[in-house]
């Protein structure tokens, strides 16, 4: 049972974060792309489109891979967490429905229409379609988020038939632990979004691509973005840091590996190296106040729990913290510097600083899965915060021996996935807004 | 009529709308590889779905979501009894959805032609499985308490099978009139040919299983007539109305399907004790109803927009018309 519960949590992990990889560039840079048709639209000039079709090409291959890994989402909390989907489905299921009716139909039909309806539809119907498509995977992150914050604060409900019943709806979508949540991760996808055009922009355009001059405009376009979302990212994950302090102390203990309980707490940079009374100054905005450690509410959850292991894992939650903050930091300087040299100075970007842009782009999605792992495993033993534990939520009647080939089946699939992905990417960003002359008439579907 | 009831009506018209969407998207992603003789015939074919299948596939996607939040002892039972079948589903349409985008991505033609043969296999594989998993919940599986306790083997028992069986033949029918209807020229008089074999094993494999189920209530012999009609049609010439009985036809299947279950949701072949109830393993009143304003709102818009989208892409396509270069 143990090596069950190991090998079900583990590949959740694999399904989900590997899904987010795609998730929050599919956000990011669907607003980019949307702002650049509307622009295109106004201008109607021709250079504008094409600069749009050659981000819509990266777009397409990235939605493509969210997409298909979303599909399991949605099927594998009954397949390996079935005591889980019994428990809570009354309130869990229906975040999750409404998110296929209200956002997936609208995003996979409109993202078709967009794409194969560029030469049929008249302008200004395409245009809305991509407006759409990114509006409905915000709204798909918003449902799939006020399930999230279900299982970190559980609200809205009561305990009636052996069962999570909903009572309150509108408790449920007001979670005070969703209203952090989600202006956090819309801006991290901003971040995201915004760093892959830098990254790929400030390449082009140190590298003396006949198009370099159209690069540049999408890399200003990306930097003023990219402003308004690493201070947006910062922003929001201080308050949401705030939330958690009040909503789940055991994750901030784990986060800062404080042990005892501290007034004034310090905050920890690395191990060793600590600011006095910063933390309290993070939670409470004063130089004071007190920070539960660990041992302490350990002993609280025992009282009230009974005997256990409260604990969260310490190392994955501390280290996600600090590469979490240390990329949202990066990129804030690479920001700053990138506005400084290309807005005030007016020059172009240094060769080496370019390759450190392109490099860059990792640092979102270091930052998003660092993020994720602080708040799934930061919640640990509890899969819904002190309602159900982890080891009660899965599947009785699925053997080990089947989740070990799920497992090794989806870990193939995915690694060649990122693979095609990858080449394909490249091959298009290689070629860049260049376009070969349609010469074929009458063409109804062109890509 | 109970929320209850309403949801598990509401529930077999999801599933209505992904067999009979994604009936021709499966049967086109299978049958371009066979009616499709150069790289460009098989892109051809598939460009009839390309801007559609993933709409379609969102009918399999809400089908699920809404067995979680309607009846979440359903959604919990039958995913992980039916989990390494799910797997292979999950994998397959993986494959299948990356294929229809990378495909057109590189002009080698030889990596056009593994993602030709992915996709088939990314087509066939749901079309088998999704029949069996529903054969499966007529006769019932080994569930006690809510929990699955057979063995792969008894999910592939002979008459489910069967089953799957028929769900792929009415895929490939639905797909090959499908084709006829959307493509112009010698690709539609391949798919054209190609119907009347579909049909007469689409036929033979309604008119087998009928006589296999043993009660005989009216409505099970309706796909029987439905599809017998709809084939002396394709022989006739008449595919768009043999097209629109067979879509009607697989509506009757589904319907007969859930007819025969109801009120039961999943079937114990140990003990009609342990049979799943759409009263017990139903959600609360006030989240049925929350689902059913949700419902009510929604999708009549969504019908609208994806009628709408077929609506726009109505044209007939031709190896001339498309333009595939990478």
């Amino acid at each position: 049972m143990d090596d069950f519960l190991f090998l079900s949590r583990l590949q959740f992990t694999i399904t989900t974060v590997y899904h987010f990889l795609f998730v929050p560039l599919t956000i990011g840079l669907g607003l980019f792309i949307a702002i650049w048709e509307t622009a295109a639209y106004k201008s109607g000039n021709s250079e504008d489109e094409r600069i749009s079709r050659f981000w819509g090409r990266l777009f397409l291959l990235n939605f493509a891979a969210g997409v298909v890994t979303g599909i399991v989402q949605e099927f594998q909390f009954g397949m390996n967490w079935s005591e889980y989907s019994r428990f809570v489905g009354d309130v869990f299921g229906v975040p999750l429905a409404i998110e296929a009716l209200l956002a997936f139909f609208i995003e996979s039909t409109f993202l078709g229409l967009w794409i194969f309806g560029r030469n049929i539809l008249p302008r200004g119907v395409h245009l809305a379609c991509i407006w759409l498509v990114f509006a409905a995977s915000c709204v798909s992150a918003f449902w799939i988020l006020v399930a999230n914050s279900f299982m970190q604060n559980p609200v809205g409900y009561v305990f009636n038939n052996g069962r999570a019943e909903m009572t309150d709806f509108l408790a449920l979508i007001t979670n005070p632990y969703f209203l952090h949540q989600f202006p956090h991760v819309i801006s991290a996808s901003l971040c995201t979004g915004a760093f892959f055009v830098l990254g790929i922009s400030a390449w082009k355009m140190s590298h003396g691509s006949k198009d370099a001059n159209l690069f540049e405009k999408t890399f200003k376009l990306a930097l003023f973005l990219g402003l308004i979302g690493t201070v947006a990212v910062i922003f929001s994950g201080h308050l949401q840091g705030q939330s958690v302090a009040r909503l789940q102390p055991m994750k901030l203990a784990a986060m800062e590996d404080l042990k005892k309980t501290a007034d004034p707490a310090s905050l920890s940079i690395l191990p060793g190296v600590e600011i006095p009374a910063m933390l309290s100054f993070m939670i409470y905005n004063k130089p004071s106040g007190e920070v539960k450690g660990m041992e302490e509410l350990q002993k609280a959850f025992e009282y009230r729990y009974g005997s256990g292991d409260y604990v969260p894992p310490v190392w994955i939650s501390y280290f996600s913290f600090r590469i979490m903050v240390g990329c949202s930091l990066v990129m804030l300087f690479f920001i700053f510097y990138g506005i400084f040299r290309l807005v005030y100075l007016k020059r172009n970007l240094h060769k080496k600083m370019s390759m450190l842009m392109a490099i860059g782009i990792s640092l979102p999605y270091l930052a998003n899965t660092a993020g994720w792992l602080i708040a799934e495993t930061g919640r640990q033993p509890w899969i819904v915060y002190g309602l159900m534990p982890t080891d009660k939520a899965v599947s009785i009647g699925v053997s080990s021996n089947s989740v070990i080939f799920s497992m090794t089946a989806f870990s193939i699939v995915y690694i060649i996935l990122a693979i095609i992905i990858f080449l394909l990417m490249r091959r298009e960003i290689y070629r860049g807004c260049v376009e070969k002359k349609i010469t074929r008439k009458n063409t109804v579907i062109t890509v | 009529m109970s929320l209850e009831v309403l949801w598990f009506v509401l529930i077999a018209v999801l599933w209505v709308g992904f067999f009979f969407l994604e009936g021709f998207d499966f049967g086109v992603g299978i049958l371009q590889l066979f009616l499709g003789k150069s790289e460009r015939e098989r892109g051809t074919y598939i460009y009839t779905i390309s801007p559609h299948w993933d709409g379609n596939e969102v009918w399999l996607l809400t089908a699920g979501g809404a067995i979680f939040a309607a009846f979440p002892s359903w959604y919990a039972t039958l995913f992980s009894a039916l989990y390494l079948p799910f797997v292979i589903l999950l994998l397959a349409l993986i494959i299948r959805g990356v294929c229809f985008e990378i495909r057109h991505r590189a002009n080698l033609s030889k990596f056009r032609f593994v993602c030709d043969i992915a996709l088939a296999l990314g087509s066939f594989f749901p079309a088998l499985l999704t029949g069996v998993a529903m054969a499966n919940l007529a006769i019932g599986i080994p569930i006690e308490n809510g929990n699955f306790t057979g063995t792969f083997f008894d999910l592939v028992k002979p008459y489910a099978l069967l089953g799957g069986l028929l769900g792929f033949s009415l895929f490939l029918t639905n797909g090959a009139l499908f084709l006829t209807l959307k493509i112009e020229g010698e690709l539609q008089e391949r798919a054209r040919r190609f119907s009347k074999i579909a049909i007469a094993l689409s036929v033979t494999l309604f008119a087998i299983v009928t006589i296999l189920i043993r009660e005989h209530s009216a409505i099970c012999l309706i796909p029987l007539i439905l599809i017998s009609i709809a084939g002396l049609l394709v022989f006739r010439g008449y595919l768009k109305t043999a097209f629109i009985l067979v879509a009607l036809c697989t509506a009757c299947s589904v319907a007969a399907l859930f007819y025969s279950m109801f009120p039961n949701v999943l079937v114990s072949s140990i003990s009609p004790d342990h049979n799943l109830t759409i009263w017990n393993a139903a959600s609360s009143a006030y989240t049925l109803k929350l689902m059913s304003i949700a419902a009510a709102i929604f999708v009549p818009i969504v019908l609208a927009y994806q009628i709408w989208s077929y609506y726009v892409f109505r044209k007939r396509i031709s190896p001339r018309s498309v333009n595939i270069e990478a």
